[in-house]
């Protein structure tokens, strides 16, 4: 049986990471954003798996269940910084956000 | 295998692509779901059935739910999308996108030109994954446990409304 190249799971990595980061740049709605830095962290999680795999470690799925659980806190925090601000500004604008009026 | 695996690479990558480039954000979070479905079925085939059980769980399960679920409460209207087909125009997308993936050139130059010794893999089952995660990890599960709670306490307290003040005496010195 013919496993997966490793080279060909980090570029799959490679690519999905810099699409998040296309997103990330051209995006000017805050949940666009968001979801783009999920995109980021899943294709981080999958360069551990592949690495992980190569070498028939756990420490890459063990990384990645740390890189799942920073995931998970990191987008509830997000949503509910998105709710507040569209609540203040009426607008999912990130340059709306701009000034620091407290 | 390695046709199953490229089959679904691409399933990642169009759909990842699809979500960038969606004006209507419910589109792109489904299309986000089959991504994140797409990358599972990847980590099965690099033989991590534990983790593709936990991508499916929590990123296409719990995350995508919750974006949904906040997006309800934001109760967007039709001009939501003719607003985000504006920002998106042409020319902002072109000077990142290209700087970015002049950085993914590299990248894969980088990851082709390197000499990798052909990977032995196989199946890395659950028990392992626990072994190693309360062996010698268990100082970051620790540290996770503290992460939740903090984003727990963190996300209520942001989350929270301002209590409305009746009195109206009290409401004009308030504001």
């Amino acid at each position: 049986m013919d496993q997966v190249p490793t080279e060909a799971g980090l570029i799959l990595a490679g690519v999905l990471f810099t699409l998040g980061l296309i997103s990330v740049l051209i995006r000017r709605n805050i949940i666009f954003m968001l979801i783009s830095v999920e995109i980021m962290l899943n294709a981080a999680g999958l360069a551990f798996v592949v690495a992980g795999a190569k070498w028939s470690q756990a420490d890459g799925q063990v990384m990645f269940i740390f890189i799942l659980t920073m995931a998970a806190a990191e987008v509830s925090v997000g949503l509910a910084l998105i709710l507040q601000i569209y609540h203040q500004l009426k607008t999912l604008d990130s340059d709306a956000a701009n000034k620091m009026k407290g | 295998m390695q046709l199953a695996f490229y089959i679904t690479s691409a399933i990642a990558v169009i759909a990842t692509v699809m979500v960038i480039t969606n004006h209507n954000l419910i589109h792109a979070l489904l299309y986000l779901v089959v991504s994140f479905l797409a990358v599972a079925v990847v980590f099965y085939l690099l033989g991590a059935p534990f983790v593709a059980a936990l991508e499916v769980i929590i990123y296409a399960g719990a995350i995508v739910v919750l974006i949904i679920f906040v997006i309800m409460m934001l109760n967007l209207k039709e001009e939501a999308v003719a607003q985000e087909r504006q920002w998106l125009s042409r020319g902002i997308i072109t000077g990142p996108a290209l700087l970015s993936l002049v950085l993914l050139a590299e990248l894969i130059y980088i990851i082709v030109g390197a000499q990798v010794a052909p990977s032995d893999a196989q199946i890395v089952d659950s028990k392992a994954v626990g072994m190693s995660l309360y062996g010698p990890y268990v100082i970051g599960v620790e540290l996770s446990g503290i992460l939740l709670m903090a984003g727990i306490v963190g996300a209520y307290h942001l989350g929270r409304q301002k209590k409305k003040i009746v009195h109206r005496f009290l409401e004009e010195e308030a504001s």
